[in-house]
């Protein structure tokens, strides 16, 4: 089941759909389309969940999403709330509050003209906290802190067991996971597409390019080249402390997510980043940056300062520069698609992408605006329709 | 940042030999240690053992002696010492983060010596975690630290040279334990003695082993050999050792159990920095690949000692001294023919005491239940992750350490996995019919050992390195 299987380095195998990349999203795509019945193959260069899916902070928020997102994130919420069913696995799912902190007056003022312009937009997942409530959910936080906003209804869960867990239920439908095995490069045949892989060639009928950091290259291939830039955000993790918070925190003037785990440990992270080594595949701290996010942390939770800190990591994920993600068809090719940049906060729409990528392929309307997203928004041809514009509000508040 | 010609991470006989060499030609060398005093795990404190307690002096052998020297040529010379600095990051650029004095502080070397030495092989038998279970290692620093025997009689059980040297010291302190649990097993001795004639160029180590034993005997220790199915047994502590010997389950009651299975490299430094390793299917454990000049596969990284491979303190010294050549050499120190010269005597004595080792390897070859203990084993103690949890991680489909890390845990502790490492690896290994070699082992990650937030917090920018 793990290793690369030996069949394809001799015969072509085929199936339906091929998708690239075995992070959360090409893992939830290759799940949803074997629910439709059909064939899937996965190819994963490293192991599955290698890279951001595997290693990122978990947190499953929709607070603070960019309005072209807010759709998704709350489609995938409700997933979220009973990911058991859908992949027989909780994932480590915690529902939590997630809550970020205004440090100042005018960071108070931009938090709740955020809040009061979703209400326009018809959506009631954001709620302003006055100091007192701000206190009352964050007993730990520091006395500076003015307020904040929350989105109770959110949680985190544990990236690597997530995306493990989609995989399994993948393969229990059908799907056939190939690790350590690269696609190389893609070619566009009557009626589908050749893949050719570090473990021989694939022959299927869709190609779905889930490649994260790295699926700038199979887009180049299909000449829709995107600038999706690879980025290293790090995390710190801290020994064990006695339980203090249980919300995910964020700061709206600087940088960081903050969460205390069941096991008393406390996960820190926040976006700034450390390097990417020359291979391209694994990354390096930077310390003066992740002395900033330690500064962060104890300056808002003065109780982590007395914290130690066990380890420091990161992951590499593709951003892009609108820092929205890729989502839907190819512009170029028939039966391509596209779900990668994610840009640091593609874990929680994990379980929705994979679902509407499905619902494409098999021709079906998906229910959730993808407009956005398409990747010509990049083409200088129609760079005027600049991305990002407020999709209509839909009704799937929660 | 502070920068110099060579950082030597440290003061065992490795560092400290590579020091003085290095510090000899006039470069600048900052030699780093976690110990308050030079001398390494083997001649721990081997200053205030000669200034405060020389009578017992003799009972830690005419090796500590060489210690001393070691010691005392630190001293006088140009070596910028800094003891008590803990060493938690070492980039591929050659920049070191280390904390001492509540601090961390940044320094850009030329060169890196990492000279960190050996750990000792955990041994996770059942009921190894509870308390009155220690190591063989642990109870030696104390013996040398403190002068200190455990108030009871202890029992000392597992396979290695170290185990019986414990066992000698203790009785030469008037403690000798209560019994030894010797799991070598009892055609080890036959298997091995191919590796005789080779291991007599070392004889003067073999000679030492024999007359060990021999003052155990005479002294009437029991030594129960061949041992298997160790059990440390205790509710809230432990109380007896249980294991079966001669056909026989035995039961000796113990409130002190030292364990032991050998010393492994500690590759948590070349690891974290990104050198290539073997695996040592002799030693069971990974070591750096090094060239005939101590050179790890990332250029500016040098490994003396133990770190490298298990070889004891004389080749680490001769280690140090040769990868100190070289370094001044490539520091425009010393001419090619200077180096060369000074290094072919040091080889001819590397040589001799390697030739030991086969025998040893093949001797004390760490046993199988413990490489892959029982599914109901603790293997991770950070995290209470048990060798069946690992496999089961493995039967759900985790390939490797570091998925197995990502599913359970295990080795995500404070310890970074240095305690469970190996072990998991194996399992692994076995469990999917690969070699440890294709396994590979945790990736390592700053901070090497836990680092007070309220520090790294304080870490100013300048410690950037330098792109
Ligand atoms: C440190 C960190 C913290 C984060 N925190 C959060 C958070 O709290 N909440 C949140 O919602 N999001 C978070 N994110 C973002 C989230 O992790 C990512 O958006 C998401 O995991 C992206 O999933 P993916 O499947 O697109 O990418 P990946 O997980 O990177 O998967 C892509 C896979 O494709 C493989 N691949 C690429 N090219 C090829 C090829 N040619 N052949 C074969 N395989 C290939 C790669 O090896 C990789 O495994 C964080 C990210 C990081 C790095």
């Amino acid at each position: 089941m793990t290793a690369p299987d030996p069949a394809v380095g001799r015969a072509v195998a085929t199936a339906d759909v091929l998708v690239v990349g075995g992070g959360l999203h090409g893992c939830s795509a290759a799940l949803h389309c074997a629910r439709n019945g059909l064939s899937v193959i996965v190819v994963e260069k490293d192991t599955v969940g290698r890279h951001a899916s595997g290693v990122n902070a978990g947190g499953v928020r929709r607070l603070g999403r960019a309005i072209a997102e807010i759709p998704l994130s709350l489609a995938a919420m409700e997933i979220w709330h009973r990911i058991a069913d859908l992949v027989d696995d909780d994932c480590g799912f915690r529902p939590a509050p997630q809550i970020k902190v205004a440090e100042t007056d005018t960071q108070m003022q931009a938090l709740a003209d955020r809040a009061a312009m979703l209400r326009d937009l018809g959506y009631a997942h954001e709620t302003v906290l006055d100091r007192d409530e701000l206190f009352r959910l964050l007993p730990a936080v520091s006395q500076h802190c003015v307020g904040g906003l929350a989105s109770l209804g959110d949680g985190f869960a544990d990236p690597y067991r997530t995306t493990a867990a989609f995989r399994r239920k993948a393969e229990r439908l059908g799907v056939r996971v190939l690790e350590g095995c690269a696609a190389l490069g893609v070619e566009v045949r009557q009626g589908g597409f050749r893949l050719r892989t570090a473990g021989g060639p694939l022959d299927g009928g869709i190609l779905v390019n889930c490649g994260g950091a790295w699926a700038g290259a199979i887009a180049a291939q299909l000449g829709e080249p995107v600038p999706v830039e690879p980025i290293a955000p790090m995390m710190l993790v801290t020994s064990r402390l006695p339980p203090f918070c249980r919300a995910v925190v964020g700061a709206a003037g600087r940088p960081l997510s903050f969460k205390q785990m069941d096991n008393g440990t406390v996960v820190i992270g926040g976006g700034r980043r450390g390097t990417i080594d020359a291979g391209g595949n694994a990354t390096r701290l930077r310390l003066g940056e992740l002395a900033k996010t330690a500064r962060t942390a104890s300056e808002i939770f003065p109780i982590v300062g007395r914290a130690e800190i066990v380890r420091g990591w990161a992951g590499i994920e593709g951003r892009m520069p609108d820092d929205l993600p890729v989502i839907g068809p190819s512009s170029t090719t028939d039966g391509a698609y596209h779900a990668f940049g994610f840009s640091a906060h593609g874990f929680q729409l994990g379980p929705v992408v994979g679902s509407a990528l499905a619902d494409l392929i098999v021709g079906r309307r998906p229910d959730l605006p993808l407009a956005p997203f398409r990747i010509g928004r990049f083409s200088a041809s129609i760079a005027s329709t600049a991305p990002g514009g407020a999709p209509p509000p839909t009704d799937r508040c929660v | 940042m502070d920068s110099t010609d060579l950082a030597i991470i440290g003061a065992g006989p490795a560092g400290l030999a590579a020091a003085a060499t290095v510090a000899g030609t006039g470069a600048s060398v900052v030699l780093l240690d976690e110990q308050p005093l030079p001398g390494g795990q083997i001649y721990r404190g081997v200053e205030m053992v000669q200034m405060l307690r020389p009578k017992t002096f003799g009972f830690f052998g005419p090796e500590f002696a060489a210690g001393a020297d070691l010691a005392k040529a630190l001293r006088g010379s140009a070596v910028d010492y800094r003891p008590g600095s803990v060493v938690w990051d070492v980039s591929p650029d050659l920049v070191l983060h280390y904390s001492r004095d509540g601090r961390s502080r940044g320094l850009a070397a030329r060169h890196v010596l990492i000279a960190s030495g050996a750990l000792e092989r955990p041994v996770p038998i059942p009921g190894w975690t509870l308390p009155g279970v220690m190591t063989v290692g642990a109870l030696q620093i104390l013996l040398k630290a403190d002068a200190l025997v455990p108030r009871v009689p202890a029992v000392l059980a597992g396979a290695g040279p170290l185990l019986l040297l414990l066992a000698v010291q203790y009785l030469r302190a008037g403690a000798p334990p209560t019994a030894i649990v010797e799991t070598v097993p009892k055609d080890a001795y036959r298997r091995s003695a191919r590796h005789l004639p080779q291991a007599l160029r070392g004889w003067r180590s073999l000679l030492k082993g024999r007359g060990w034993m021999r003052e155990l005997a005479r002294a009437g220790v029991p030594w129960y050999r061949g041992c298997t199915g160790l059990r440390v047994e205790g509710g809230d502590r432990a109380e007896a050792l249980a294991f079966d010997h001669d056909g026989g389950r035995r039961r000796i009651a113990a409130d002190v159990i030292a364990l032991h299975q050998g010393v492994v490299p500690n590759t948590q430094l070349t690891r974290l920095v990104g050198c290539a390793h073997d695996w040592d299917s002799g030693q069971r454990c990974f070591r750096p690949r090094l060239d005939a000049w101590q050179a790890s596969t990332v250029e500016g990284i040098w490994v003396a000692g133990d770190g490298g491979g298990i070889a004891g303190a004389k080749a680490a010294e001769w280690q140090g001294r040769l990868a100190g050549l070289a370094i001044a050499g490539r520091l425009g120190r010393l001419d090619e023919r200077d180096r060369d010269r000074q290094a072919a005597p040091l080889r001819t004595a590397l040589a001799r005491e390697l030739a030991v080792r086969p025998l040893l390897d093949a001797l004390y070859h760490p046993s199988p239940e413990v490489l892959c203990p029982a599914d109901d084993v603790i293997v991770c103690r950070c995290e209470e992750v048990t060798a069946g949890r690992v496999r089961e991680a493995v039967r759900l489909g985790c390939p490797g350490p570091n998925q197995a890390k990502s599913f359970l845990r295990c080795g995500m502790g404070p310890c970074q996995g240095r305690l469970c490492g190996l072990t998991v690896t194996e399992i692994i290994a076995r469990e999917r019919g690969l070699d440890p070699a294709e396994i590979g082992s945790y990736r390592i990650r700053p901070p090497l050992k836990p680092l007070p937030l309220a520090e790294l917090a304080a870490l100013d920018d300048e410690a950037e390195a330098p792109v």
